[in-house]
């Protein structure tokens, strides 16, 4: 059935235009609805966060905009320089708005730098690995899949107890817990392609294998590195939230959000649920809309499953 | 057969001393534990001595040896809270923690194959879709957030069942367990649930990926037409072959169920290993830590190690693949 | 001779993604007590779709949108569930091509030989064990208490296709669909089965429908063939008929291109081009643009037309007869 639509699609499409692979992809992408959304989600809350110091009422860590005053005050309540803390405040008189996006700048830079710094590292032993061939990629990937046979959290948590709290630890922590996926991916295509005949081909031909490998296998890799990339950078941001919650992640002088969450824990069972209970919306939306765009490339990207 | 066996024990036991060098190393870097142990006007010849007493005042390389030694006597440490072995301390927590995840893999059977099976079933049904939706937020919500939620939810405003800590204990079998009784149910409720919930999503994957591969294939066609009753062909005929493949990824989940039961247990109060390790590591009991994290290596090995030599059996293929690569 | 089944004008079609796929577009066959019929076909034909038709057994995207099916005089085309799951494995049953996927590979043969009498007959599990030991003798299978015991993956592909064809004879059916049953044997396997399922229908004096797309096979087996292309009979008659004296241009084209021994070392004869695209259908005779005796007629449908005791849907059945010789 997939072949006979295949062919349809191709025939309906008119021969004059011609789509560029982007494009195609973004007119494939907007497809989904429910995609779309978590598209503009997901950049309302970068947005947000990184206006912060301009759309807030207060700095939540410059003492002098803070009133021990305000502590524990519920949602809508006036503050007492006057304006209206929509989302209540917390334990220490912060308005939760504001320590919400503030929050939000470190755990989204936490997030996205060690899925960047995962995703570089990964992709450059996945590429040696398949560049070097035998011993070398086979100990690589003995020890990629030593790593991938214990879950990631719990190898962010070994992490953390050996390195220690703050915000660079937690990023080393994250990355040596992430490298691996990224590993795994470019030497799953790199196996695929290698096999096919245009790599033959292009050996025969006396192409070096060095281009072969960045020419011909990199951009092969970049499909399936920028779906994994997401789903990481999700899960990253997760962890830690996870282990900052747990105490053993960022310190309270880098209060992320699941600092934010730890701190209203507390308050949780006196029915001030607000102090937690916001901050985990926003690591929430932030986390399933990842997500969502991410499966969404996953669709997308991965020809097989293509319609 | 027997070389490949030892082979990979060889490997297991590489794989376990590696990570040992790792995990001693890096603990043993950290912070000074001394200045938490030590009240806050002791004088030097006070902090000396408790260097002196935890063994700090050597290098770290013969605090490795030692350690190397001890560990293959059965011997991690003592505490520097508790001043007990470190080892006994987490044999001591490790029933709370196994209750825990046999409830919460219990949990994710009962939960997530009935689901996937009916998602499995009527694909484009609403209450399909409904599901397949939940399990997307299953997998991607952080586990401490939803705990939070059921504390908050069933807790504090529906006051159905306690919040924190575990029941009291029965003894069944010579068992003891806090599941054999009430109170010990009423406890492990929300902290199991919260912890089977992406082992649930994991569970209605599977099941609904399995079953629709099985509903399309010819045995099904041919149970149809022998006039066989839609509910024998769904529960022997597709479960059967189903729940063998499904039921084997579970029970290979239960090591990651322990390592996420750190997070389940220390928003649950719940005291197993997992709320040991985060207060040992807030109190910089590095033996503690040290201990926890080598038997979690260990379990892990353990089971890699029977699995891959299962597997082996089962699938000649495997053996011939790990030799050519 | 009464008729068993009455086909006619039945239109199975696919509604797929991409369009509709007329799989079945207006079939007419009558099928007498104890007859076999050949339907034959190259695949994609809608030989086997019209068979699951009958049985009731077109899952969606496809249905059957019109004609009339009369079992026993009973009209059971869109009949309800229940009343086609009292038939299916009781009054009709079918015989699977692939024996190595249809049955269950989780499940004991005498589990499913016995379930498909007690899905139509209460009687107890000792009488429905005896009589589906006394089938498996009945179809040559030596030791049939030892292979009631067995898992289909212990049997070999032949002896399968016995169990499938003892089981469907289980209930002592009126008429027997057999998807061709013998496409995945040995030859020489091939023969016995056919001659087991012959001896059978005379026997038990059930019909069969045998689908294939071999005409020798059918050749030695069926009373009567019919000839299907692009979801159409083409050609349809006593089998002797047909065989000597073909009229329709496909089935001469069918018939020359099976090597025999007295046309060693001439060329044999080939149908040009490929089958249709059941998506989009020439206009008029859907044998049309390969027939090598079309004419300007050929742009319209042909119907049927009875001549000599068959019927045909062609517009030139004398020019195709003769362009072979």
């Amino acid at each position: 059935m997939s072949d006979v639509t295949a062919e349809s699609t191709l025939a309906a499409d008119p021969p004059t235009k011609v789509e560029t692979p982007f494009q195609r992809f973004r007119a494939e992408f907007f497809e989904s609805k429910i995609a779309t959304v978590a598209l503009g989600v997901f950049l309302i809350i970068v947005l947000l966060a990184v206006l912060a110091p301009w759309i807030t009422p207060q700095n939540p860590y410059d003492l002098a905009q803070v009133s021990v005053m305000d502590g524990r005050l519920p949602p809508g309540s006036e503050a007492f320089d006057g304006y209206t803390m929509w989302l209540g405040s917390d334990g220490s008189g912060r308005d939760l708005y504001s320590a919400i996006l503030y929050g939000l700048r470190i755990s989204l830079t936490v997030g996205l730098a060690s899925g960047v710094i995962a995703l570089l590292i990964g992709m450059a032993i996945g590429l040696v690995a398949a560049y070097a061939g035998g011993r070398i990629e086979a100990i690589i990937m003995r020890i990629v899949d030593l790593q991938l046979s214990f879950p990631a959290s719990l190898v962010a948590l070994m992490m953390v107890a050996a390195l220690g709290k703050g915000v660079d630890k937690i990023i080393l922590a994250l990355v040596i817990a992430q490298w691996a996926y990224y590993a795994r991916t470019v030497r799953a295509t790199a196996l695929v392609e290698r096999g096919k005949e245009y790599v033959e081909a292009a050996q025969c031909l006396g192409i070096s294998r060095f281009r072969i490998v960045f020419r011909h296998i990199l951009p092969n890799c970049m499909a399936p590195l920028i779906v994994v990339g997401t789903v990481q950078t999700a899960s990253a941001i997760s962890l830690e939230a996870t282990l900052s919650f747990l105490g053993v992640g960022l310190p309270q002088t880098e209060p992320s959000i699941g600092v934010l969450i730890a701190n209203g824990f507390e308050y949780m069972l006196s029915g001030r649920y607000w102090i937690s209970v916001f901050p985990g919306l926003a690591l929430l939306l932030t986390v399933v809309s990842i997500n969502l765009v991410g499966d969404h490339l996953r669709d997308v990207l991965n020809p097989r499953l293509k319609k | 057969m027997t070389v490949f066996i030892i082979r990979r024990l060889l490997q297991a036991l590489l794989v376990v001393f590696m990570m040992s060098v790792i995990v001693f190393f890096g603990v043993n870097i950290v912070g000074d534990p001394v200045y938490m142990l030590v009240s806050p006007d002791a004088d030097q010849a006070d902090i000396e001595a408790a260097i002196s007493r935890l063994g700090l005042d050597r290098p770290i390389w013969e605090q490795y040896g030692l350690f190397l030694k001890g560990a293959a006597q059965g011997d991690l440490g003592n505490s520097f809270i508790f001043g007990e072995p470190a080892l006994k301390l987490i044999l001591h927590h490790m029933p709370a923690t196994m209750e825990l995840a046999f409830s919460a893999l219990f949990l994710a059977i009962v939960i997530g194959i009935p689901l996937g099976l009916y998602a499995g079933l009527y694909p484009d049904g609403r209450l399909s879709k409904g599901i397949m939706a939940a399990s997307i937020f299953g997998f991607s919500l952080p586990t401490f957030w939803v705990g939070l939620m059921l504390i908050m939810l069933f807790a504090v405003e529906l006051q159905w069942v306690p919040a924190t800590g575990r029941g009291d204990l029965g003894s069944f079998l010579g068992i003891q367990s806090s599941l054999f009784t009430l109170d010990g149910l009423s406890h492990i409720f929300l902290p199991a649930l919260n912890l089977a919930l992406l082992k649930i999503s994991l569970a209605i994957r599977l099941t609904r990926a399995g079953v629709r591969e099985a509903m399309g294939l010819d045995y099904v066609k041919y149970a149809r037409a022998k006039g066989l009753s839609t509910r024998r062909i769904i529960f022997v005929h597709v479960m059967k072959n189903i729940l063998i493949p499904v039921v084997t990824v579970m029970g290979l989940e239960f090591g990651s169920l322990i390592g996420f039961s750190v997070v389940t247990e220390t928003i649950f109060a719940w005291p197993g290993m997992g709320k040991l390790l985060i207060d040992a590591i807030l109190q910089l009991d590095r033996p503690v830590v040290v201990a926890y994290l080598m038997i979690i290596v260990l379990f892990f090995v353990l089971i890699n190690l029977i699995v891959d030599i299962l597997y082996s059996i089962l699938d000649p293929r495997v053996r011939l693949q790990d030799q050519g690569a | 001779m009464s008729a068993v089944l009455e086909v006619s004008g039945l239109k199975t079609h696919f509604f797929t993604h991409a369009g509709v796929v007329k799989a079945v577009d207006g079939v007419d066959f009558t099928v007498s007590k104890g007859e076999i019929m050949g339907l034959v076909g190259e695949s994609g034909s809608g030989k086997s779709i019209t068979g699951f038709s009958i049985i009731g057994l077109i899952d969606p995207p496809g249905r059957i949108v019109e004609g009339s099916i009369k079992f026993n005089g009973e009209e059971i085309a869109n009949a309800k569930e229940e009343r086609l799951q009292g038939l299916r494995g009781n009054r009709i049953s079918m015989i699977f091509q692939d024996p190595m996927m249809t049955l269950n590979p989780v499940l004991r043969v005498d589990t499913q030989m016995i379930e498909a009498i007690l899905a139509h007959e209460s009687v107890s599990k000792q009488t429905a064990w005896e009589r589906s030991r006394d089938a498996l003798g009945l179809v040559g299978i030596p030791s049939p208490e030892e292979r009631l015991r067995a898992y289909p993956h212990q049997l070999s592909g032949g002896m399968r296709q016995r169990v499938a064809i003892a089981t469907a004879f289980l209930n002592k059916p009126d008429l027997i669909i057999a998807d061709e049953p013998t496409t995945a044997l040995d030859v020489t396997i091939q023969a016995q089965i056919i001659h087991e399922a012959q001896k059978l229908t005379k026997q038990t004096g059930t019909a069969m429908i045998w689908i294939t797309h071999d005409l020798a096979v059918v050749a030695g087996l069926a009373e009567r063939i019919s000839v299907m292309y692009a979801g159409r009979i083409v050609e349809q008659g006593g089998i002797d008929d047909v065989i000597d004296r073909p009229l329709h241009p496909y089935t001469v084209g069918l018939l020359g291109s099976v090597p025999t021994a007295n046309r060693r070392g001439k060329r044999l004869f080939q149908i040009e081009g490929m089958t249709p695209n059941m998506l989009d259908l020439p206009r008029g005779c859907a044998f049309g643009p390969r027939c090598h005796a079309r004419t300007d007629a050929c742009g319209e449908q042909p119907l049927i037309k009875d001549i000599d005791e068959r019927s045909l849907r062609c517009f030139n059945p004398q020019r195709a007869a003769e362009a072979v010789k």
